[in-house]
Formats: structure tokens, C-alpha cells, sequence
């Protein structure tokens, strides 16, 4: 039987306890989680982690991590990772970030660009949307949020991580990620307003915008004003891909993360 | 016994189909609504109210929803200021405030000073959550509701027995000066009774501050399971839980005759009723409901609130929306047969009436009339209540020894031997089966 292809480390973060889930080996990535979890350990996961030890914490209150109940914003969440990988000894560090969990990562550029090395932001919230709205994933359930986030619920990947019925784990999980998620992202929904302002503060970072071109969930236009705002940066956007191009375009988005990151 | 009349106020005006289409009355567009209707309906029920009050009802009971033909109220304090003037005798039951989604509970405070003084000293205050749909309809966090709740709530008494001015510098709320200048006439505040469905960390909460809980018509036995809970908790306080700490929503559908009655009654399933109050991506949006809630509903294929769901999805046509209709009025024999829809004459409803007095032994009891009745269907409802049922449940009342709030100050029951007494009459239940 295979083993999980990464093992659970506990950290201690303040008061607070921080799951983190490592495999693979070489230098570290760190990989920033979206609004539903840690979806499960993907392709791209896997071709990464030939040649890169990836770092993916399990944000708190989300799944393993206990809820640290003073975390109510974007940033309380940046300085806390900020400490993390200051006392871990990852700064600077490469990341990237998945759609909150990209936002986490620019929140965090803002503050202190020169704790990241290069910054891969993947269908990233954290800006209001200059055309366009985020969609909402408080009035609706998991499921339907999820299955938006994709042109084709027949993918395999996909089918394989969320299709057939919902098991109660899966509810369960689901329902604590929508719950922190709504704590720090509730108003405004999935943005900072002073964000658009800050991001001219970050300078020689390099920096890849990923994105599904006919993303429902994040606009592409908030990838033209990170890419518009962040001195430097690219835009790669890919066509016939929604808001999960790590799934949808599995191997496009491989050989640009790998192109990128070197 | 107090004896109250509680309605939701509805815009029955809207298609029922519309609200079968989404299985939901929260959501329906409101391109449905007339404001003529809406105009003559909202008047309907403020007079009513009145009647109520002339009849001897002891007090009349309003409460607040958002966004929904369910429920006009929208700012029940608007109508209670109307009824403050308007009615002589009657307690003006407000059930509940919705604190959480209000925003700002010092303003709050002070509306209800003001209801309390126009009325003389007749408010009862109720504070509640709000339903899910409430927090999405005023963009009010659900992760932190519960913690909005405590606050306010604080805050509010705070306010009204305090002497300002202080400030307040809380986890969510913030002011700089608490010195609200209309304070109200009860001392040191109105009364304070607490609604409540199925949420055990709400029971608990009031028996800890004594308040009255109001079960909003849930079937007995699982109502006396959370009575029980807040006995058990009462002791833990030091004294027993009795009448005067709970109350009891039911609703009752009165005419001249039982065949009225019966057909009456049916109005209350309209639009698949309080089981289409909202979807239930609406009724629990995200951290909404404890840990502790969620894992209970994981483990659940239906959502505990609609027990009557007729149907597993939602209808995609006009052919399974009248199926979905068909199936739902189907459901009103086993409604009725539960109890949980009690119609009848004076003379066949008071014995019904009695055994759900017997069972759970409430001090304060509320007659709900709701559903498409029409306006005279309803007033001879409201008059045969108030004239010949209410004298009856009086003597019932005194007979079973239903204390109320204003009778016997909730929480100074004497605790007897260290342990709880339980509170209703369980095996009663299962004699009737």
C-alpha cells in the first residue's frame, strides 16, 4: 500500500499550533491553501516535489490547525505566517499561492517583499475586482462553489478529488474552511481596499500571475491589476480553464511553474 | 398564565409557485410585491393586534425576519412603537430582536427604551441569533454570531442599568459615550424572555440568566428534552425551573365549526411553511452553527428544520412543482394528528389545548394563526379565541398551576432536595400515542 506522498509536522507559531504537511525534497516551496482547504495531493504536487520540499501549512481553523481566534483579518493571517517562516528559517522563501491563499501571499509581499523570493499567485483574490465579482462562497454550498471553479466536473483530477456523493468528512471539512474563511474574508468579501494602493510598495520580487481565462470565481481582470501593479510581474493566462488551472491545465501549468521557479 | 396572539405577518400576495420554484420564501424577487397589498395586509395585522387587546389577550406577540413574503415585520420595533399608542392592556412581546444582525445594539437599546415608555412599562424584550438568511440579508458575519449575540447583549443591559456615561471598547462593538438619556420605565429593565428551536447552547444560556424560554412550536417531547436541559442547568444555579420559566408557541386554527376549522388550518402549509423558510445553504451559512452543530448535521442526509421536505430537489418544471405542491398538503393529516396543527371549535380545541398544557406545563403560552386566511376568517378566529377559549385556559391554568413570569419572578423557585424536579409531563405524551 503507497504511503501519503508527504508526512504532518506540527509547528508551534506563538500560542498557536500550525499543521504543516511536507513532501518531496530539495529546496523549499511554500504552497498557500485556498478558501476550501488543502484539496489533496495533485499532479502538480507530485512533479513538483521532485526537485522542491513543499511546505503546505494547513491555514488555522482550517481542517487539522486549531482556530487561532484572534486571527479575524488578511492580515492578522500575514504576520502570522510572516513569524513562521522567520522562526522556520524559510525567509525568503518561494510560494505560491492558491485563490485566498494568494491573496495571503500578496498580503504578506506588501508587507515585506523581500520576505519571498519569487511569488507565484494562482487565481489569487485579494483585489476588488476592476470588472467583475468574486463569487460568492457564503451563499451557496461547497459543492456548487467547487464545481463553478471548473469548466468540466469530468475531469479526471477533478472527479477524482471531489466527484460522487459528499461524504460527511468532506461536509465537515468543507463547512470548517467556509467558516474561517468567512472570519477573515467575510467584508468586504475577499479583498483588501487599500491592497490596489499597496502593491506599488512591492518591488524586486519576481512574480507569475497563473489564470484560467474564463475563471468564474476570480475575474480575469483582478490578474490585469496584480499584473498592472506588481513591478516585474507576468501574466500567464490559459484558455478553456476556469478558476483551477493546476487541475485543468495540469501540464501547462507545470512547465510554468518549473520554468519560473528554475 | 399569560395568554398571547402571534402572528408572522405574511404577504400571502405572492405565488405560491414561486415559492415552491426555489423551495424557499427567502430568495423569492421581490418584483412580487404589491405595495397596496403590502399596505392593506400590514394594517390588517396592526389591527388585529388591536383586537387582540380588547379581547383580553394578555399580550401580543411580534418578531422580526429579512428579506422574505414570510414575514413582513422587518423592523418589528416600528410596529411595536404603532401598538405601544395603540393598545391599552396588553404586553407588547417582542420575540426577538435579532441582535447579530442589527449592527448596532446601543440604538437598539434605545428604541426599545422608547417602546417601553410610550407603552407605559408593557415591553417584554426578547433577544435572538437571527435565522441564517439574516445574516446574508444584512451582510452580518455568521462566524461570529454567537459572539455578537453575548456582546450585545451585554451591552444592552449595560446600557439601560448602568449610570453613564461610560465607554465600551468590546471584541466587536466600540463606543465612546453610553449614555442613552431615554432609559425604560421597568425596573431595572423589561423583562426578557428568549425564542428559541433547537439550539441547546441558547437553553443553557437562559436558564444561567433566568430568562424564560420560548419554544417556537417544536414537538413536545423533543421541547421537554431541552427543558429538561435547562432544568438541569437551573439546579446547577441553585434553584428549580418551573412554568414561569418557559413558554410555548402553537398554532391553533379556531371556527364555528370543526370542518372550518380543519380546512382553515391547512392554510398553515402555504408555500410548504415554515419548512421552506429558507434553503439550507441559507438557513446555515458558514460558522453559523457550533462545531458541535455541524458534526450533528453532517451525519444527517436532511436538514433537521424541514422535517415535512417533500421533496429531495428542487422541482424543475411546472408539472413537479404541483407535484411538489400535492405532496406537501398530503403531509396535514400527520400534522394535525401530532398535535403540531391544532383546529377545532371552542368547545374541541380547548381539551387539545389542555393536554399540550398537561404535557409542558408552560406559564406562557402563544396562539399562532398564520397561511392565506381570509381577513373575516381570521377575526372570528382572534374573537372565538378571546372570548370563549381564553376564559378556559385561565381555569386550566390556575387548576395545573401555571405560574407566569409577572405571577412568580423566574428563577426563584426553591430547588428541593439539591435536584432538578423535571419540568413537564413526559409520560403523558406517550399515553395519548
Amino acid at each position: 500500500m503507497a504511503a501519503t506522498p508527504y508526512t504532518e509536522e506540527k509547528f508551534r507559531v506563538g500560542e498557536t499550533d500550525l499543521i504543516v504537511l511536507k513532501g518531496g525534497s530539495g529546496k523549499p516551496l511554500l504552497v498557500f491553501h485556498g478558501e476550501l482547504g488543502f484539496p489533496g495531493w495533485l499532479k502538480w504536487n507530485e512533479a513538483l516535489a521532485q526537485k522542491r520540499t513543499l511546505y503546505i501549512p494547513l491555514h488555522p481553523g482550517f481542517g487539522k490547525s486549531p482556530m487561532a481566534g484572534w486571527v479575524m483579518d488578511m492580515r492578522d493571517l500575514a504576520s502570522f505566517y510572516s513569524r513562521f517562516i522567520r522562526e522556520q528559517k524559510l525567509t525568503p522563501a518561494d510560494v505560491i499561492g492558491f485563490s485566498l491563499g494568494g491573496w495571503l501571499a500578496a498580503e504578506m509581499a506588501v508587507a515585506n517583499p523581500a520576505q519571498f523570493s519569487k511569488m507565484i499567485l494562482v487565481g489569487a483574490t485579494g483585489l476588488r475586482p476592476p470588472s467583475g465579482e468574486i463569487a460568492d462562497l457564503f451563499t451557496v454550498t461547497a459543492r456548487g462553489y467547487l464545481n463553478k471553479s471548473v469548466l468540466d466536473t469530468q475531469n479526471p483530477e477533478f472527479a477524482r478529488m471531489f466527484g460522487g456523493e459528499q461524504t460527511p468528512k468532506q461536509f465537515e471539512e468543507w463547512e470548517d474552511a467556509r467558516a474561517e474563511t468567512a472570519r477573515i474574508a467575510w467584508k468586504p468579501y475577499m479583498f483588501t481596499q487599500s491592497m490596489e494602493h499597496l502593491l506599488d510598495n512591492v518591488v524586486g520580487l519576481p512574480t507569475l500571475l497563473l489564470w484560467g481565462k474564463q475563471d468564474r470565481n476570480v475575474p480575469l481582470s483582478v490578474a490585469e491589476l496584480y499584473n498592472k501593479k506588481i513591478a516585474g510581474s507576468k501574466l500567464v493566462s490559459f484558455d478553456n480553464c476556469g478558476h483551477l488551472p493546476e487541475v485543468e491545465k495540469s501540464a501547462d501549468f507545470i512547465r510554468e511553474v518549473t520554468n519560473f521557479l528554475g | 398564565m399569560h395568554l398571547m396572539f402571534f402572528t408572522e405577518r405574511a404577504y400571502h400576495a405572492v405565488p405560491e409557485d414561486e415559492v415552491l420554484r426555489i423551495r424557499s420564501f427567502f430568495g423569492v424577487p421581490n418584483k412580487f410585491f404589491d405595495a397596496q397589498k403590502g399596505s392593506e395586509l400590514l394594517n390588517e395585522y396592526i389591527d388585529e393586534k388591536i383586537l387582540c387587546d380588547e379581547l383580553g389577550f394578555d399580550g401580543v406577540m411580534l418578531n422580526e425576519h429579512h428579506g422574505t413574503p414570510f414575514c413582513m415585520g422587518a423592523v418589528m420595533d416600528v410596529e411595536a412603537s404603532i401598538l405601544a399608542r395603540a393598545t391599552k392592556r396588553a404586553r407588547i412581546v417582542l420575540l426577538g430582536n435579532p441582535m447579530p444582525v442589527v449592527g448596532n445594539p446601543l440604538r437598539l437599546a434605545e428604541e426599545l427604551a422608547m417602546i417601553d415608555l410610550l407603552s407605559k412599562g408593557r415591553l417584554v424584550s426578547g433577544f435572538i441569533r437571527g435565522a441564517g438568511s439574516e445574516q446574508l440579508f444584512n451582510n452580518a458575519n455568521p462566524a461570529y454570531n454567537r459572539e455578537y449575540f453575548d456582546e450585545a447583549h451585554d451591552l444592552i443591559i449595560a446600557a439601560w442599568t448602568k449610570p453613564g456615561p461610560f465607554r465600551w471598547e468590546g471584541k466587536h462593538f466600540h463606543y465612546r459615550f453610553v449614555n442613552p438619556w431615554v432609559l425604560p420605565m421597568q425596573k431595572p429593565h423589561p423583562p426578557i424572555w428568549i425564542p428559541g428551536l433547537i439550539s441547546p447552547e441558547t437553553v443553557i444560556w437562559c436558564a444561567k440568566h433566568r430568562y424564560p424560554y420560548v419554544a417556537l412550536a417544536t414537538s413536545l417531547k423533543p421541547t421537554l428534552e431541552l427543558w429538561n436541559m435547562y432544568g438541569k442547568t437551573a439546579a446547577e444555579m441553585g434553584y428549580q425551573a418551573g412554568p414561569e420559566n418557559f413558554g410555548y408557541l402553537q398554532p391553533v386554527f379556531c371556527a364555528e365549526t370543526d370542518a372550518k376549522a380543519e380546512e382553515m388550518g391547512k392554510a398553515f402549509l402555504y408555500g410548504g411553511g415554515f419548512s421552506h423558510f429558507a434553503r439550507p445553504e441559507w438557513m446555515f451559512p458558514p460558522g453559523y452553527n457550533s462545531k458541535e452543530a455541524t458534526r450533528r448535521l453532517a451525519s444527517q442526509a436532511a436538514n433537521p428544520n424541514l422535517p415535512h421536505a417533500a421533496l429531495d430537489r428542487d422541482p424543475a418544471n411546472d408539472a413537479e412543482i404541483q407535484e411538489l405542491k400535492a405532496r406537501l398538503y398530503a403531509t396535514y393529516p400527520d400534522w394535525q394528528k401530532q398535535g403540531q396543527i391544532i383546529t377545532g371549535t371552542p368547545k374541541t380545541i380547548v381539551p387539545k389545548l389542555r393536554h399540550v398544557l398537561e404535557v409542558l406545563r408552560p406559564g406562557i403560552f402563544s396562539f399562532w394563526l398564520d397561511g392565506p386566511v381570509p381577513l373575516e376568517e381570521r377575526r372570528k378566529c382572534v374573537t372565538l379565541l378571546g372570548k370563549e377559549v381564553l376564559p378556559q385556559l385561565r381555569e386550566i391554568g390556575k387548576e395545573l398551576g401555571l405560574e407566569d413570569p409577572f405571577s412568580r419572578t423566574p428563577g426563584t423557585r426553591p430547588l428541593v432536595g439539591g435536584k432538578p424536579e423535571p419540568v413537564g409531563h413526559e409520560e403523558l405524551i406517550q399515553a395519548s400515542a
